[in-house]
């Protein structure tokens, strides 16, 4: 009933798993067919609604990890006690159906209004993945504007999107750092985010550059405040925390 | 007591963009970049940038900069109960 739906109006839908792809041991992607997607911007967000046979239902909302024009991709980690992301990560296979609704969200996004404006993105574990739905798009409108991202990540094997990140682009730098676990011979950062590795890979405050911050609420909170002391106006800061859990550090 | 001593900042606090889809669900549009006024301090920030805190009793919208709370959504069957006295003002962008 796309049809009569009334605009702004949620309305929850049936997407059909086109494709599962582990992204790490503890993290895949899922391809979904939505009927009729009105089609989202790079960083939005959709709804995953689930019922169980008692009518028991449990809602998550997930960011999207296709570029907008791409077919809908969401990422979504195992979380050990979660309710929703060990049946999306472990019980789910192609074919089956589940609800969605979306797109959703309005303020993490990237649309190169800002041509101007070099970016850097901070992520920790999982936040990377509204990241590289806004890669994506860069990629795919050609844009030129100068992206740094800065992935925070456990260890080398908890990279999410390793391969694609090998290729990020022209124009587009991508700085990690492992917090648990470096490979014999690791050149890059260790450990955590620190003011110090902010100063050294953030845009200097004079191009007025914008940043996006996504991961654990520990960290972002950390990195925030950071990009604030090193003079990032904090409307020039833009933050999306997902919780306590996950492989970020 | 006041807000202050029950709020912390820990692992369990989100920030509106968790919500964005309630939001909408509630308001009838996006409201994630929505500016709402504390009317206990009277800062003014986007709906993205609240702290949110959720429950199997409902969800919990306060304030970033006094941690006042803002907005409570509980939801009943299908209908959303919605308390946002602690809102001087709300307007969508």
């Amino acid at each position: 009933m796309a049809g009569t739906a009334v605009r702004g109006r949620l309305t929850w839908q049936v997407a059909t798993v086109e494709s599962l792809r582990p992204e790490t041991a503890s993290v895949r992607t899922i391809d979904l067919d939505v009927p009729g997607w009105a089609g989202h911007q790079a960083g939005q967000h959709l709804d995953i609604r689930l019922t169980a046979d008692d009518g028991y239902v449990a809602e998550r909302s997930y960011s999207i990890a296709s570029a907008p024009g791409e077919a809908v991709m969401v990422t979504v980690e195992r979380l050990e006690n979660g309710e929703v992301s060990p049946y999306l990560t472990e019980e789910l296979r192609t074919g089956d159906q589940i609800e969605v609704r979306g797109p959703i969200g309005g303020y993490f996004v990237w649309d190169d209004a800002e041509a101007e404006s070099p970016v850097l993105l901070v992520a920790g574990g999982s936040g990377v993945v509204p990241f590289r739905s806004i890669l994506r798009y860069r990629a795919a409108i050609g844009s030129a504007v100068p992206f740094r991202l800065l992935y925070s990540a456990r260890s080398l094997t908890d990279v999410i999107y390793r391969a694609e990140l090998n290729h990020p682009g022209e124009g587009v730098e991508v700085i990690y750092t492992l917090t648990r676990q470096q490979p014999s011979g690791w050149s890059g950062h260790s450990g955590r985010v620190t003011p110090a590795l902010l100063g050294e890979v953030a845009w200097p405050v004079s191009q007025h550059p914008l940043a996006f911050v996504c991961g654990p609420t520990a960290f972002v909170e950390t990195v925030a405040a950071a990009l604030v002391d090193i003079g990032y106006p904090p409307d020039r800061i833009k933050t999306e925390r997902y919780g306590g859990t996950g492989a970020t550090g | 007591m006041t807000a202050f001593d029950e709020t912390q900042l820990d692992d369990s606090t989100l920030d509106g963009n968790a919500i964005g889809g309630q939001l909408q669900e509630v308001f009838g549009t996006e409201m994630t970049t929505a500016v709402g006024t504390c009317a206990t301090c009277g800062a003014t920030a986007q709906l993205a940038e609240t702290l949110v805190y959720l429950s199997a009793m409902g969800t919990v919208v306060r304030c970033r900069t006094c941690t006042a709370i803002l907005l409570v959504v509980i939801k009943r069957g299908e209908v959303n109960c919605v308390d946002m006295q602690g809102m001087a003002a709300l307007e969508p962008a």
